[in-house]
């Protein structure tokens, strides 16, 4: 080896072996490193992780092939109507029915928006992405003007933009022809955007120690959420037309966006209560002890301990709010599930799996949305945990 | 204090309520300058959305037809699409105009809810299908059958009666939902499917050979659907069912979308009296003479919106069976124009 020399001293033959260099590290053991020693750590650690390893590679072996089958190789995607998708002498496997959605991805998007406005429609998408980007990126400039523009400019500047405005030349949408995705997603950010806030200050009042704040807070929050939303949506879209006259009935999305946003708020208040309450009292007294009033008590040092820890469970509240979104269907709103229903039966593209693929597009959807709200809320968890880490 | 509150509510939405049903609705949709009409939240062939978001479908087209008569225009109409639960409420608060929104006209509905129905724009009725294989012909010969149905409606219920009073053996199967129904059928659970005959078409559609199963010819039950307005405007229910009967008396006549400008010009004394060249039938509904030439100019007659939405010339293609005119067998007949 190279790294080895027998050096000779000068007083004689004494010979010694000295190391140079260092030895190059020997790669670890193929039990520690690769493929196979990770199986062995991850997969196969147990007679019980090997059954289940194996139990589960058999279950995947199982399901995904046909899915895939279903949803790729026997899928249509192109198509104008139900002839494309149905069975016939050479095509004797029908998977999923794409061309059905391709021919109805404007319709599952804009409802009834008339085709010629449908381009504000895009630009409100646009400008909610923006909003949503330039309030959740915790590195994006100048936060401050982002949160003016999310809460005071988006909505007002999305109102006139969906409902028009004669002064500015936009023809009035009616809110009847206000469908598919785009209803979701403004019943969803009105319940978002509104929950939260209205949430705190019901959670604040519950706590309170004024008697009407908290007798208030908490007969509304406990009836609220003492009857289901459907009730809720029901009442306001049935009761209600009977008790007021003609010409002051509420808008019937509005009626919609008013209950489920009061509904969400009474399960956000509990939520931010937890938050309150599992912090220490020694937190209240410090805050008192600095000096500070209730405003800046609760402001500076409370709430946002409060937020910080109910954080899983308001993300938990606005996935469940996210989903809720489909009960406005029970009063006659078109949301994006209904527009896939309302086109999966239309005769044009019945075949046998028109309804599958219909559904399959919403659940992608939902998905989506969902699992873009937790993960970001776990990015968030982390980065607050860093604190708690110390 | 409460019950008073209460009371007082109650009295007020009363009030209201029969302000809304008294008051001339023909002129407050004329002011309005559109007719508010409430609709199906998707049903094929009736009333459902196409891939640009209008609304298309039989039920969809008597709301157009009305509009027509009123403006001379079939697009002024708002449609409200309503579930089966609120569609009368926001009939009687007068948030719609009119329902036509397959909604079968029962005792019930027409005394006791406040309603007046028209006529009757499509006879349905309960039927069944099979499997070609079968070489079954006949409702009659399926006994012993198993037959799949949704539990807890009354298909269900009409389906045990029928079963009953012709002495048949009767083997049924259950579903929560329709579309489980239906795939059970597919799937070969039983032998038979039933529903509404015009669900049978559609859903026959979704079948994965659509053309190894026929419908049989036997219904069972009643169905009558048509359009329903609020109890106590005389004039405007007049004119509603005024609209049904000039679509059918124009099929009678052989008045078409296509040769109603021909037919102005026509010496047939009852298609005169039909597009008002003749006769003042139109101003004693508080419409212009015109009132039927406009319906047919835009929607065609009633055999025409038929076989468009439903018909031949539709994927559905329903027979006209019990909804042919009289004069062909069918329960559809007018009253005479004069």
């Amino acid at each position: 080896m190279s790294t080895l020399e027998i050096s000779e001293t000068a007083s004689g033959r004494e010979a010694s072996f000295v190391r140079r260099e260092m030895r190059a590290a020997e790669p670890a053991p193929s039990s520690e490193v690769g493929a196979v020693a990770w199986m062995r750590q991850n997969l196969f650690t147990g007679p019980v992780n090997t059954l289940l390893t194996i139990a589960l590679v058999l279950l995947a072996a199982w399901v995904l092939p046909p899915l895939f089958r279903f949803l790729v190789t026997d899928a249509v995607w192109t198509g104008a109507n139900r002839e494309a998708c149905i069975y016939t002498a050479e095509r004797t496997a029908v998977g999923a029915c794409w061309a059905f959605v391709r021919d109805r991805v404007a319709f599952f998007t804009y409802g009834f928006y008339p085709l010629a406005e449908r381009w504000r429609v895009d630009v409100f998408f646009v400008l909610l992405i923006i909003g949503v980007a330039w309030l959740l990126n915790l590195r994006a400039p100048r936060r401050d003007l982002g949160a003016i523009y999310g809460f005071v400019i988006l909505p007002i500047v999305s109102f006139i933009l969906l409902s028009g405005s004669k002064t500015l030349g936009l023809p009035v949408v009616p809110t009847n022809l206000w469908g598919g995705m785009m209803v979701s997603i403004v019943v969803a950010s009105v319940g978002i955007v509104v929950s939260l806030p209205l949430g705190i200050v019901l959670a604040l009042g519950r706590r309170s120690s004024m008697p009407a704040a908290k007798l208030f807070s908490v007969i509304f929050i406990e009836f609220v959420r003492g009857v289901p939303l459907i009730t809720v949506l029901f009442m306001a879209s049935v009761m209600l037309p009977l008790f007021v006259p003609d010409y002051m009935q509420p808008d019937k999305l509005l009626r919609a966006l008013v209950g489920i946003a009061l509904f969400a708020s009474a399960y956000m208040a509990e939520v931010v209560r937890a938050g309150l309450q599992a912090l220490p009292k020694g937190q209240y007294e410090g805050a008192m002890s600095l000096g500070l009033g209730w405003f800046q008590m609760m402001r500076l040092i409370i709430l946002p301990q409060a937020l910080k820890i109910t954080i899983p469970n308001i993300v938990n509240t606005y996935i469940g709010l996210f989903k809720d979104t489909t009960l406005v269907v029970i009063v006659g709103i078109f949301d994006f599930l209904k527009a896939i229903e309302a086109a999966r039966i239309d005769p044009t593209w019945a075949a046998p799996t028109v309804s599958t693929t219909g559904y399959i597009y919403a659940a992608v959807f939902y998905f989506i949305c969902c699992y873009a709200m937790s993960a970001y809320a776990r990015a968030v968890e982390a980065r607050l945990a860093v604190a708690d880490k110390r | 204090m409460k019950k008073l509150l209460v009371t007082a509510a109650l009295a007020a939405a009363a009030a209201f309520a029969a302000s809304a049903a008294s008051a001339q609705t023909l002129n407050t949709v004329k002011q309005k300058g559109q007719l508010s009409c409430g609709s199906n939240t998707g049903l094929a062939g009736f009333g459902q959305p196409d891939a640009q978001g209008n609304w298309t479908g039989l039920d969809v087209e008597y709301c157009r037809a009305v509009a027509a008569a009123i403006f001379n225009d079939p697009t002024k109409v708002k449609f409200v699409p309503l579930s089966a639960k609120d569609r009368f409420t926001a009939l009687q608060s007068g948030e719609v105009d009119i329902l036509v929104r397959n909604t079968t006209w029962t005792i019930s509905r027409d005394t006791s809810l406040g309603l007046e129905f028209g006529p009757v724009n499509y006879y349905d009725g309960q039927g069944f299908m099979v499997r070609k294989s079968l070489k079954v012909t006949s409702a009659k010969e399926l006994s012993g059958a198993s037959v799949c149905v949704q539990q807890g409606t009354t298909t269900e219920l009409n389906l045990a009666d029928y079963f009953r009073a012709n002495k048949l053996e009767l083997k049924s199967v259950t579903f929560a939902t329709s579309d489980e129904t239906i795939k059970a059928y597919d799937a070969g659970r039983c032998d038979a499917f039933t529903t509404d005959a015009s669900g049978l078409y559609s859903e026959r559609l979704r079948l994965a050979n659509a053309n190894d199963h026929i419908v049989l010819p036997e219904i069972i039950s009643k169905e009558p659907l048509g359009p329903s307005v609020r109890h106590g405007d005389n004039q405007w229910w007049d004119l509603v069912k005024w609209t049904h009967y000039a679509l059918l008396t124009a099929e009678e006549l052989g008045v078409t979308k296509e040769n109603v400008d021909q037919m102005l010009k026509s010496d047939n004394p009852d298609v005169k009296r039909l597009l008002g060249t003749e006769g003042k039938f139109g101003e004693a509904m508080g419409l212009t003479n015109d009132w039927a030439y406009r319906i047919v100019k835009h929607m065609g007659n009633y055999g025409e919106m038929f076989e468009r939405t439903v018909g031949q010339g539709s994927p559905l293609k329903i027979a006209r069976g019990q909804n042919a005119l009289w004069s062909k067998g069918g329960l559809q007949y007018a009253p005479p124009i004069r």
